[in-house]
């Protein structure tokens, strides 16, 4: 395979990258095991493995609270894992909230806009392509509120119909919430060019990273998006952690998510002060060890480089392609010209679940069904897809076992 | 008429003879593909057991005091199974299919498409074939 000088180097770095994810070195149902559903959640490094097991073995305790040797330490762990976060993402630490995750991200500022900005009337965009949880929590809003949820529609090709999308803008849509990469289709939104079309009308951007993370590099400044979501564990970090960038002047404005502790300045019973973002809106003792572990995997992220990983993944993406192509009957859903991460198909009149069924029988880990985007899969009248989605340590014997697999599957299903 | 536990032993030396996953799932394929298990009639949005995967449609009729199942679903494999369990089950009295123990998914280790994560519609497939059962038992000693 031809490479160029920076994409060679993970070539050759392949079996070391591999090595260090310990749950890719066993066998499922007799069969070495071919991980590719990434998508849901990547695997993690012994790195981050090692700094979560650290921090209950040496230094577990609270953060922001205790004057003690431990909780100085944990609290400055915590917050290094924030500074780590902020400089992947190229934003200021105070302007990174930890959260839950993508989904609770996304939550936190449609309760904002639902709670301060929304009125009646008024607009709120997302895509045809959207995950739920970036539709629900914005139909909730627009609901409670009066307010419209529009959609920006896709071509056959499952990419945005970017035309369409100019039309939309108007001074009554109060934000654009689209994701970066599709989940489904593993399409890449021109997200630079839907920023600057909004801000020209006024009209914050948000975007849902989740797909994006792990495989381009983000940013934020030089985007210079109003808000982004993303999950720690699908960027080779734990479940549990992800993190909400919000610009200072939107993080100053919406309102807190929960009260509790850790977000408050000062409490009286008739009125309470808050922290400055982000602590305001962290309220509760935080998921400690999990932020640790999303700062180890951001360090192991960057150390590999992130666009060095995207130019990886993107010729075993070729290669892919090329070679489920010739499986007679397949057909992709999502050709768009940019892609990442995910591939999506169906072979012939088989249901997804029969070949994932079968798949999983070989040792293969794919994903079936909706993918959390049902209108997306009714927007092609399909029940869902078989989806492959691919992570750095994924190599063209992965494919090669999918290829056969899927060739195994469509012969018994016949 | 074989009882429900000869129907699940008779299924269980059947997959004995397979060698490998490959022979059991052909099996379990075609069986999907040969039963032509419902009336479309009854592939109503009542009778739909939405799993998250793949859909199952389940009608229950009691004639002469047996439970008569048909059923069918979208996905070939799911489909197979669905059969399996109504070789098992239908025709058989509400008292004892409310009653009857499964062993058989377990024994021909097929134990992890009952698991709720599959959501291919099978569990809850069985738990309404239960309620049925169940339903028509209580009905029959109101009688
Ligand atoms: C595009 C996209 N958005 C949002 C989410 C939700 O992420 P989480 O479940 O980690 O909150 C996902 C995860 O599946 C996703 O793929």
């Amino acid at each position: 395979m031809e490479t160029t000088t920076a994409e060679h180097i993970i070539w050759q770095e392949q079996d070391l990258i591999r090595n260090e994810f310990p749950i890719l070195k066993q066998t499922v149902n007799g069969r070495p095991l071919v991980y590719l559903d990434n998508g849901a959640t990547t695997q993690k490094p012994v790195s981050v493995i090692r700094s979560m097991q650290e921090y209950y073995t040496m230094y577990n305790s609270n953060v922001h609270r205790g004057v003690h040797t431990l909780s100085q330490q944990a609290t400055a762990a915590y917050e290094a894992a924030r500074h780590q976060v902020a400089a992947f993402i190229g934003a200021h630490h105070h302007e990174v909230v930890f959260t839950k995750g993508t989904t609770d991200a996304i939550n936190l500022v449609a309760n904002g806009f639902r709670k301060d900005i929304l009125k009646e009337g008024d607009e709120v965009i997302i895509s045809a392509m959207e995950h739920h949880s970036n539709i629900v929590p914005w139909q909730l809003a627009c609901e409670e509120k009066n307010a419209k949820l529009k959609v920006i529609p896709i071509t056959d090709k499952g990419e945005l119909e970017m035309d369409v999308f100019r039309s939309m803008l108007n001074p009554r849509v109060k934000l654009v919430s689209v994701a970066w990469v599709s989940n489904t289709m593993g399409t890449v939104n021109p997200v630079k060019e839907i920023i600057e079309l909004a801000h020209e009308q006024g009209i914050p951007v948000m975007l849902d990273a989740a797909q994006a993370a792990a495989h381009i590099p983000i940013r934020v400044h030089e985007l210079d998006v109003d808000f982004l979501a993303l999950s720690g564990h699908k960027l080779f970090g734990p479940t549990g952690i992800g993190i909400l960038y919000g610009k200072e002047s939107w993080l100053d404005k919406l309102p807190p998510y929960q009260g509790g502790g850790d977000m408050i300045k000062h409490v009286t019973f008739e009125k309470t002060t808050y922290s400055e973002p982000p602590l305001k809106f962290e309220a509760g003792t935080p998921a400690i060890c999990e932020a640790i572990g999303l700062g180890a995997a951001v360090a192991w992220a960057s150390k590999l480089g992130i666009h060095r990983i995207g130019a990886y993944e993107h010729q075993l993406t070729e290669y892919a392609i090329a070679q489920l192509k010739a499986i007679p009957g397949l057909r992709f859903i999502g050709e768009a010209e940019h892609r990442s991460g995910a591939i999506s198909f169906l072979v012939g009149d088989t249901h997804p679940s029969d070949v994932g069924v079968l798949l999983d029988q070989q040792g293969i880990a794919v994903r079936t069904g909706h993918h959390c985007t049902q209108p997306l899969c009714d927007r092609f009248g399909i029940p869902g897809t078989v989806r492959a989605s691919l992570a750095v340590y994924n190599n063209t014997e992965d494919i090669d076992r999918l290829v056969e697999g899927v060739h195994k599957a469509v012969t018994l299903l016949g | 008429m074989m009882t429900i536990k000869e129907q699940q032993d008779r299924i269980i030396e059947d997959f004995e003879v397979f060698g490998d996953w490959m022979e059991k799932y052909e099996y379990i394929i075609q069986l999907g593909k040969d039963l032509p298990l419902i009336d479309p009639k009854y592939k109503t949005d009542d009778n739909l057991i939405r799993g998250c995967q793949s859909k199952v449609w389940l009608h229950a009729e009691l004639t002469d005091g047996k439970l008569v199942f048909t059923a069918d679903s979208d996905a070939v494999i799911t489909k197979g199974l669905v059969g399996l369990v109504i070789q098992v089950l239908s025709g058989q009295t509400p008292k004892d299919i409310a009653e009857a123990e499964i062993y058989f998914i377990d024994a021909i280790g097929l134990t992890s498409h009952l698991s709720p994560t599959r959501s291919n519609g099978l569990l809850s497939m069985l738990k309404q074939i239960k309620l049925y059962a169940i339903g028509y038992q209580a009905k029959s000693l109101q009688n």
